[in-house]
């Protein structure tokens, strides 16, 4: 009897493939970069003065490439939520450009090296977990940091951010940045200041649902790994 | 030095409100609203607006009586309190803002109307916490658009009358478009029933966007909308249009879907919303 091929398996695209792995591959490089120009300008100076300029490129470039990483979802290259990535990516990208790039002021206090410490490490396990997975070599202990690191990291991140946009508020409000003041010809106002609050306040209920959403994946992981494990020993 | 004394009145009744006595030349309209603000406090500074007639200008705080041109012992004061524009609630309302004010309100006594003599529901209700989730975004909305339309603020369109009365048409015109449509989707189905037919044009000209359209109700609302923010030129009700058309194009195109599987002879060459296009 005549063996009819399988046309429910996908056949894997070794383009596609090679893509998201060296998609992957240079953000791991890029943030890794990052990490270490701040802890060369923290150890050589023991300031935070200067480190902003010390990490500006690498932040920005590769921060700014994430959006990339909306684009794969809505094409499909990726099976992730687009309204989630392109939820998270909008609140890096928001603090990078709108916080620490626009307002120098922001750069000067211990949020900044917190946010930069977390956002480091997190990102480079991160992109080595979907670099590695892609080609099936993926070891646990990487599957382990990306979905136990996040318990310390993910807060101290936060915290960073909340502290840079706090230190920006004064800069915001004298300078009346980005916003648009009545009468004009849209017949429309904008504060910038007030966003603010209301993106600080936002934090509150947001945080703590995608904390524990990070800890539901966890528990999914591992558990699959645990069980992987015991069925093997069986 | 001679001392003043301030009467402030009512501007619509003459009637005294308080007086104050010690006065000077040099007493500035601050001092008076600090003052008054004393008898009501509830009434502080920002919300009280002072005039010398009774549909005069506003004064400004750093104004001294002296500077206001006070001779006599006494001095009259208009008294109006403004809540949500402070002082600057009795600048002129330009004409544009009542007619947008008018067509808000046709809309949506149209709608109340239709509501309960023109539609014909195929259900008798819905979820209630729709009505928690509809109210928050038409109430929202209204308070968002009313606070800039209405805004002492606000700068008339940039092509002036033209434009306004322009988008004033338009708006009028599309209001009948859609009730058009209403009335002829009522006629469609029988009293009591909840039967489904292919809408088609009728003898009412309005009714021929049936040919290009399927839900020709929702073109004319985009219509109505975009003229009304052509009218106002203001960006929150170009923000409002572009949620509602939004939603309506979503409502439209699963209508559309649903009548072509319903009948198969539903004409093709048919959009949704936009003709040739959605």
């Amino acid at each position: 009897m005549p063996v009819k091929p399988d046309s429910s398996a996908k056949a894997k695209n070794p383009f596609i493939t090679g893509y998201i792995v060296v998609y992957n591959a240079v953000l791991v490089a890029g943030w890794a970069l990052m990490g270490v120009q701040a802890v060369l300008h923290l150890s050589r100076t023991k300031s935070i003065q200067g480190l902003y300029n010390a990490v500006e490129m690498s932040l920005l470039v590769f921060q700014t490439c994430a959006v990339m990483e909306v684009v794969h979802c809505a094409v499909g290259l990726v099976r992730s939520s687009v309204f989630l990535t392109g939820f998270q990516v909008a609140s890096r990208v928001f603090v990078v450009w709108g916080i620490v790039y626009s307002v120098p002021e922001s750069r000067n206090n211990i949020g900044f090296p917190l946010l930069l410490f977390a956002w480091s490490i997190t990102e480079v396990i991160r992109y080595s977990f979907y670099a590695l997975n892609e080609l099936n070599l993926l070891p646990f202990i990487v599957k382990w940091l990306r979905y136990t690191l996040f318990i310390v990291l993910y807060p101290l991140g936060v915290t960073g951010e909340l502290l840079c946009i706090w230190s920006s508020l004064p800069t915001v409000k004298a300078k009346k940045l980005y916003s648009l003041e009545l009468p004009n010809q849209l017949n429309f106002s904008f504060s910038f200041y007030y966003y603010l609050f209301v993106v600080m306040l936002a934090y509150i209920p947001i945080f703590p649902q995608l904390y524990f959403h990070m800890f539901g994946q966890r528990k999914k992981t591992l558990a699959a790994v645990a069980e992987g494990a015991t069925k093997k020993q069986r | 030095m001679s001392s003043l004394t301030i009467e402030i009145c009512d501007p619509r009744s003459e009637k005294t409100l308080h007086t104050i006595s010690q006065a000077s030349p040099s007493t500035t309209i601050l001092d008076v609203k600090r003052d008054y603000e004393k008898k009501a406090p509830k009434y502080y500074p920002d919300r009280q607006s002072f005039r010398l007639e009774p549909r005069g200008r506003s004064l400004k705080d750093e104004d001294s009586l002296a500077t206001l041109g006070a001779k006599g012992p006494t001095m009259k004061l208009y008294l109006r309190p403004s809540v949500i524009y402070g002082e600057l609630a009795t600048k002129p309302m330009h004409r544009v803002v009542q007619i947008a004010a008018g067509c808000w309100t046709l809309h949506y006594a149209k709608r109340l109307l239709e509501t309960v003599f023109v539609h014909r529901f195929s259900h008798a209700t819905m979820p209630i916490f729709n009505i928690f989730k509809n109210s928050m975004y038409y109430w929202g909305f209204a308070a968002f658009v009313a606070y800039y339309v209405n805004h002492p603020l606000f700068t008339p369109p940039m092509y002036g009358d033209a434009q306004i009365y322009a988008g004033l048409v338009g708006f009028l015109f599309n209001e009948l478009g859609n009730l058009s449509i209403h009335l002829a989707l009522r006629n469609l189905r029988p009293p009591g029933t909840k039967e489904r037919r292919i809408p088609k044009a009728t003898a009412n000209p309005f009714t021929w966007l049936f040919n290009f359209v399927s839900c020709p109700n929702y073109t004319y609302e985009f219509g109505a909308w975009t003229s009304f923010t052509i009218m106002t030129q203001c960006l929150p009700a170009a923000l409002f249009t572009f949620a509602g058309v939004y939603q309506m194009s979503m409502w439209a195109l699963g209508k559309h879907k649903n009548y072509r599987r319903e009948f198969k002879d539903y004409p093709r060459g048919r959009k949704s919303i936009l003709p040739f296009i959605l």
